[in-house]
């Protein structure tokens, strides 16, 4: 690869590789706080290819591959670079991680316990981790919840904040700082995105893991309630969360059922952030 | 009436681990990796289950033994439901 820069992102470690120079610099100005691995081995290679012959120039397009790839993943616009790397990124630990058991959630963490909240996209999960994250807890992850397949403990994978559309807004009068904002990548195949570099005690505390204290299935644009799920609907939505359940085996099936025996799980349903940032310090302060 | 000639049994060992939940059973079934949630009579069905084969009668007199079924029970309901085991590979049937 022409350009290339090694990230550290919890557990994990990427080399990311692209033909153009900017996507590398976009993630080098986005990462900077994090620490570069020592010795520079990755666990993953991410490559941005032009999508054919000539593409690196005329109207420049990237095809994302690595290690893990999608074989009919249509080619994104240069200008979606950042975002390429990222969902490559993400593609990698959702095909090829199996050091954990990996949930897609979001968590945060608080007195060294998490919450871990998941659900469908647009369920709100990833804003609400992020504005946790601002709001005295501490942002894990928006993306992934990784479980210890021996302790059950979760780790962080606290890489970019994807934020989506109205999200966007939502967390710029959260976060002051404008250096933690990405660029505005308008019309992505996930609508408008920008990035949003977690907070400095996120990335410092990034090899940090919690015990798992409470799991929510949160649902935006739904009004108010809270009710409990059982074990066993949390067990079979919790498999159908995770991309390396069936990978893992005896050990997941351990990992998973010793998660959803021990953590209490309730559905919230919430109309709006602030009603949502409410409910979950109501439920957390109510937690045994 | 024609009774049947085929025998039901299951894999030994520890090929199937339990976990009870609220109820339900997770079942993991080793051999082939697979996770199954399952409701009664299925945990009662594969408890009635040996390695040995045994003809449906047998399995519902020790179903019989341990809840109170009435005499007379229904075989054939039992049957779709070993049928539906076999299926998933959690059951062996002879043939």
């Amino acid at each position: 690869m022409r350009h290339a820069i090694t990230l550290g992102i919890g557990p994990a470690r990427f080399r990311v590789g692209s033909a153009w120079e900017q996507s590398i610099a976009a993630l080098r100005t986005l990462y900077a706080d994090y620490p570069a691995p020592p010795d520079g081995i990755a666990d993953f290679t991410v490559r941005l290819d032009p999508a054919g012959p000539g593409r690196r120039w005329w109207r420049p397009s990237i095809t994302i591959a690595g290690d893990h790839m999608l074989p009919d993943a249509a080619p994104m616009a240069l200008r979606h670079g950042l975002l390429a790397a990222e969902m490559g990124m993400n593609l990698q630990m959702a095909l090829g991680w199996r050091r954990h058991l990996l949930i897609h959630a979001s968590s945060v963490e608080r007195d060294g316990r998490a919450l871990v909240m998941t659900g469908e996209s647009g369920s709100g999960k990833s804003t609400l981790a992020a504005m946790l994250g601002e709001r005295g807890w501490r942002f894990m992850g928006d993306e992934f919840a990784l479980i210890d397949l021996v302790t059950g403990a979760v780790h962080p994978f606290p890489r970019l904040v994807s934020l989506k559309n109205d999200a966007v807004a939502v967390m710029r009068s959260e976060v002051p700082d404008p250096a933690r904002f990405g660029p505005l990548m308008e019309a992505t195949p996930k609508g408008d995105i920008v990035h949003l570099v977690p907070p400095p005690e996120a990335i410092a505390r990034m090899a940090e893991p919690a015990r798992p204290a409470l799991l929510l299935f949160p649902r935006f644009g739904f009004t108010p309630e809270v009710r409990s799920v059982g074990k066993g609907e949390a067990f079979m939505r919790l498999t159908q969360a995770s991309t390396n359940y069936v990978a893992l085996g005896e050990a997941g099936f351990d990992a998973l059922h010793r998660f959803v025996d021990r953590v209490p799980a309730l559905a919230l349903d919430y109309p709006d952030s602030a009603a949502a940032i409410e409910a979950v310090e109501r439920i957390w302060a109510d937690l045994p | 009436m024609v009774q049947s000639a085929r025998c039901w049994y299951r894999d030994g060992g520890d090929a199937l681990i339990r976990r009870e939940i609220d109820g339900l059973t997770l079942l993991y079934h080793r051999p082939s990796g697979i996770t199954h949630i399952a409701d009664s009579p299925v945990p009662e069905i594969l408890d009635a289950l040996t390695r040995d084969p045994q003809p449906l009668e047998a399995i519902i007199t020790r179903l019989a033994h341990v809840f109170d079924l009435p005499d007379g029970s229904d075989t054939r309901g039992l049957e779709q439901h070993l049928e539906g085991l076999v299926a998933l590979g959690l059951v062996r049937v002879t043939v």
